[in-house]
């Protein structure tokens, strides 16, 4: 059984004439330890994919199952709570909070589980760590560079040491040497780690360290590609 | 929850505090300026009841009514007699005291000082009933009550005006046509409720006054008895048993009115304090409408917070904030920088009070209450104010604000 599946997902936005089928059934499963990259041009229904893939969102119609459970019958707070212990999140702009110390921003998704005080600094010191941010707990988003603060972001997402990590094109703020390090270190994670990674990029050379390429075209999957040989 | 909310709080207020001082500077101003005018109002009503309660417990004052007769016979109405004091003392059953006084102006003449002041004809009964208290010396004896002796007690004023450096007792000293000699001085009371300066006064016997001062051999009138009740008695009703009285001794018929009033001083202070409680109620009131100014403050604020950091709630609500954790959050926010408000408010109208109270001569006294009211109330406006925003941002769509720019 896979990890995540979609089963005849639609998901429609606005009513009667205006309404825009944005997913138009789709079915897929992705299983645990993949590394898949989401592609399509604009409008091409990844994002609603990607929403729906990690809880944001509900489906209009289909359902989507993960790890058992159906999620389109849960409720707001359900879905949060399936994010806080389940999923982790790296975004194309950072996300980092401001003015705030990587530590206490790698802190934060713990802090929301009721992790305790001490063992949460341990954790945070933990993912900074296998990061490669080692002491630098201390600095705010403000004196890191933009590949160190998706790093601290990376870190912050596998804190609570997820199942699934959901990038929405992580490298999409960073040039090419930056990107090549998070693309890295994102294969290091599925790889020693055993976490499933779902990518949304742009750009096909970073797809290329996925194992799974998905394209989306006009609500519909277009193409799914298994890299046999990388696993 | 709650402490996590907290803690994220304090560390949102620390990451913005010079935006967290000028939020809280409309509840610093508004707290400050309740609590420092309910204090200073509070201390101007106990300094009033104060002073009454100096003029003498459970004091009446009864006077002939002078503007009464103006109309009726041409006359006015007569002064007490003697034995109208003496009949009060024997038959109301609630009198304490009675003491029959007359007043002189005049000046009075030591060496080369010269102090214009007036001089009090009194019983002995006079020092319990208007609370006085002798420094120096002692109070008359009743040889010099009988026998109208020139002899007289001086208020605290005429010690420093007249015998400014001399030790007065046992001096003699002028007052209008009578030389008398100084048996006793009276220990200070300050200012009167109406503003009058009590310690200007020369205390002598009452017959001293009427013969040898007022000269007037018929002058066995007196325009003033002070009547003191005794404790557990209601003066209201002392009074009505007075009035009774004096009625009969006066003569007057039913249909007639009263030619004499008996002021109650406890009235007085009553009315006197319960102007001053209309005023600092409105003065609070005033003040409060700046509390709640301070709250619009910090709803704005926080609208303006919740919206600048649209992003921030998206990545909250992304890693698995719940709805009631964020609105906690903003909520607590509020509470906090309102309450901390409240805390500085009250401190600055601690040290705004304290001075004010010297400067305007009032006794400080604090008021838990009124701090815990205006500390409550800051919190309250928090709750209040903040919870429109909170609800705002709980209600976020975690992808919506997550492409929020």
């Amino acid at each position: 059984m896979s990890l995540l599946e979609f089963r005849d997902i639609t998901k429609t936005y606005g009513m009667g004439t205006a309404a825009v089928q944005a997913l138009r059934g789709v079915s897929l499963g992705i299983d645990k330890g993949e590394f898949v990259a989401v592609m399509g041009p604009s409008g091409s229904g990844k994002s609603t994919a990607m929403n729906i893939l990690g809880c944001l969102d509900t489906p209009s119609t289909g359902a989507y199952v993960f790890e058992g459970a159906h999620v389109e019958t849960l409720t707001r707070d359900q879905r949060a709570l399936l994010r806080r212990h389940y999923l982790g999140f790296v975004f194309q702009g950072f996300n980092l909070l401001n003015r705030t110390s990587a530590q206490e921003n790698v802190e934060l998704p713990l802090l929301y589980r009721g992790v305790s005080p001490a063992e949460r600094r341990r954790m945070a010191l933990e993912a900074l760590a296998s990061v490669g941010l080692a002491g630098w707990e201390h600095h705010t988003p403000g004196e890191l560079s933009g590949g160190q603060q998706q790093r601290v972001a990376i870190a912050r997402a596998i804190a609570t040491n997820p199942s699934v990590l959901l990038a929405d094109e992580p490298t999409g703020n960073l040039d090419s040497a930056r990107s090549v390090e998070i693309m890295q270190l994102l294969t290091q994670l599925n790889q020693e780690r055993g976490i499933t990674v779902l990518m949304v990029t742009h750009e096909p050379d970073m797809a290329q360290y996925a194992n799974r390429i998905i394209r989306f075209v006009d609500g519909l999957v277009a193409d799914d590609t298994r890299k046999e040989a990388a696993l | 929850m709650i402490w996590n909310a907290f803690l994220l709080a304090i560390r949102e207020i620390r990451r913005n505090l010079m935006r967290a001082f000028l939020t809280t500077l409309g509840i610093v101003i508004g707290v400050a300026a309740v609590v420092t005018m309910v204090t200073l109002g509070n201390g101007a009503t106990r300094s009033i009841q104060e002073q009454v309660s100096s003029l003498g417990s459970n004091l009446l004052i009864m006077r002939p009514n002078r503007s009464f007769g103006a109309g009726t016979g041409g006359s006015s109405p007569p002064d007490f007699k003697l034995v109208d004091a003496e009949a009060i003392e024997r038959e109301i059953p609630g009198v304490r005291a009675v003491a029959p006084s007359a007043l002189r102006g005049g000046s009075a003449v030591y060496l080369q000082q010269n102090w214009t002041t007036q001089a009090t004809g009194i019983t002995n009964d006079y020092f319990t009933v208007a609370n006085w208290e002798i420094a120096d010396g002692r109070i008359f004896s009743d040889t010099e009550q009988a026998g109208a002796r020139a002899v007289c007690i001086i208020g605290d004023t005429l010690r420093t005006k007249l015998f400014a450096g001399h030790d007065p007792l046992g001096q003699k000293m002028r007052f209008r046509s009578l030389t008398c000699e100084v048996v006793g001085t009276l220990k200070p009371k300050g200012q009167g409720g109406f503003g009058n300066d009590q310690d200007d006064v020369i205390l002598m016997p009452l017959k001293t006054l009427l013969r040898r001062v007022w000269g007037a051999s018929s002058s066995q009138e007196i325009p003033t008895i002070y009547i003191s009740a005794k404790d557990g008695y209601d003066t209201d009703e002392v009074t009505q048993d007075i009035t009774a009285l004096m009625r009969q001794r006066r003569n007057l018929q039913g249909a007639q009115g009263d030619n004499f009033q008996i002021i109650d001083t406890k009235q007085i202070a009553q009315t006197l304090s319960s102007t001053t409680q209309i005023l600092t109620a409105l003065l609070g009131a005033v003040a409060a409408v700046s509390l709640l100014v301070g709250g619009i403050g910090i709803m704005n604020i926080m609208l303006v917070s919740v919206t600048e950091r649209t992003r921030e709630i998206g990545t909250r609500l992304a890693i698995g904030a719940l709805e009631r954790e964020v609105l906690w959050q903003f909520l607590v926010e509020a509470v906090v920088l309102s309450s901390l408000g409240g805390v500085i408010g009250i401190a600055l109208s601690l040290i705004a009070s304290i001075t004010l109270s010297n400067v305007m001569n009032l006794p400080y006294q604090f008021d838990p209450f009124i701090n815990l009211l205006a500390f409550g109330f800051s919190a309250g406006i928090g709750v209040l104010f903040g919870f429109m925003p909170a609800k705002r941002a709980a209600r976020l769509d975690p992808i919506e604000a997550l492409r929020h720019e």
